[in-house]
């Protein structure tokens, strides 16, 4: 599997926030999106992930045999954004369950990807009794019960713990391991081998 | 798409969900005219399938503005706009919920509220199936107003202000009907065959020009 960025521009009212961005990821690789705040590093990833139109450029996924999926690249990534995406009326269980029939392919049940993130204790608990370090790992649990091959993180760390901090690498590891693509904006360094760094300025 | 229909139902009966405000509304609007009109029941059954339409139509309205808002408030709207096959369908379904928990108890209250305004069984019949068919198009119509509003805070105002003015053939045709069904000369299937067909067109229309809002407002 390979992705491939090239010349990427983003516009925003008019004006240019990010232009040429270019790079190559293949299976198993990590990239690590970083810049001062304000740089550009989020309009990048949701460039990425097609939730902004392209104002020059391709984002392109291809598989194996060098063939380019069927379909919207959007429809192959798990984007984890600033927010959690979960309703805070509904239990932990609810919230995952209803992500993983709305993505489709299951991968983790509920049960395991919550015990990855060490939460099983919560799973019957109402979504907003959490702590907002919990919430995170809530959602990062949500990547893991629908399989995606590339996975878009905004700042996945914001309100964990080192030791969560420490699960969360654990969890890209096997990920990137098993032949997913990560692009993540962190400043934690992840300490995969093949990760690559992208620097963003404006 | 199921499991979003159970989602929308499950969210809207929780905490804050606000599915009952619709009928509650609807019976306030319903309660408050007999006292405007004064005691002349024969005036007030005239007027009543105009009532009951007008509470219907403005009861539908409310929660349109946390069709779309809500869900882009918590970062799941990115989720679902990236994850969505066709957005097109996803929206059907948010707007067929926000149908069943608002239009729907309204066509079943409308027994209680035509016995209040002196409406005969008849015209009572005739309402429940005339909001029946035509209830549905608000939501549908709806969605496109919450999708270009989605980015304002309190957008619910300019939504019900976008939202009025195309609902209008709506109110038209279903009042005609009831009319109809009531009053010799007035003809009933030809109204409510329009009211069919205006909730069939927006059903189809409504969440493609809301899809095309939704997928150009992300930000």
């Amino acid at each position: 599997m390979k992705l491939i960025v090239e010349n990427m521009a983003i516009e925003r009212g008019g004006q240019e926030i990010v232009s040429d961005i270019s790079f190559e990821l293949h299976s198993g690789d990590a990239l690590i999106v970083k810049g001062e705040n304000g740089s550009g590093k989020s309009t990048t990833l949701r460039g990425i992930s097609g939730l902004l139109p392209l104002a020059g450029g391709r984002v392109e996924l291809f598989d194996e045999t060098g063939k380019q999926f069927e379909g919207e690249m959007r429809e192959y990534c798990h984007y984890l954004g600033h927010q959690n995406a979960m309703k805070p009326a509904l239990s932990v269980r609810e919230n995952l369950e209803f992500w993983q029939q709305f993505c489709g392919n299951p991968e983790l049940t509920v049960e395991e990807a919550l015990d990855e993130v060490d939460l099983l204790h919560t799973i019957d608990l109402p979504f907003h009794y959490l702590s907002a370090g919990q919430k995170r790992r809530v959602s990062i649990a949500r990547l893991m019960v629908s399989d995606r091959p590339v996975w878009i993180l905004d700042e996945p760390t914001s309100g964990l713990d080192s030791q969560s901090v420490n699960v969360f690498t654990g969890i890209c590891h096997a990920f990137c391991d098993d032949g997913g693509i990560l692009i993540a904006a962190t400043h934690l360094p992840l300490g995969i081998e093949t990760e690559k760094i992208l620097e963003i300025s404006n | 798409m199921l499991a979003l229909l159970k989602r929308e139902i499950k969210l809207s009966v929780r905490a804050g969900g606000g599915a009952l405000t619709g009928v509650l509304f609807f019976l306030v609007v319903v309660t408050v005219f007999p006292f405007a009109v004064g005691p002349d029941t024969r005036l007030l059954s005239h007027l009543a399938p105009a009532i009951l339409w007008i509470g219907a139509l403005l009861a539908s309205l409310l929660g349109l503005d946390r069709l779309f808002a809500q869900d882009r408030e918590d970062g799941s709207l990115d989720v679902i706009v990236m994850q969505s096959h066709m957005l097109a369908v996803t929206i059907f379904v948010k707007a067929f919920a926000h149908w069943l928990v608002t239009g729907l108890p309204l066509v079943l209250a409308t027994p209680v509220f035509g016995v209040m305004l002196n409406l005969s069984g008849l015209g009572i019949a005739a309402t429940m199936v005339s909001l029946l068919a035509g209830t549905p198009a608000i939501s549908f119509i709806g969605a496109v107003g919450a999708a270009v509003s989605v980015k304002l805070p309190r957008g619910g105002m300019l939504i019900s202000i976008l939202v009025l003015p195309l609902v209008i053939p709506v109110l038209i045709f279903g009042v005609g009907a009831i009319t109809g069904a009531l009053e010799d000369p007035a003809p009933f299937t030809a109204p409510f065959l329009f009211l069919c067909a205006i909730t069939l067109f927006t059903s189809v229309l409504g969440p493609l020009a809301a899809s095309v809002m939704l997928r150009h407002s992300a930000d």
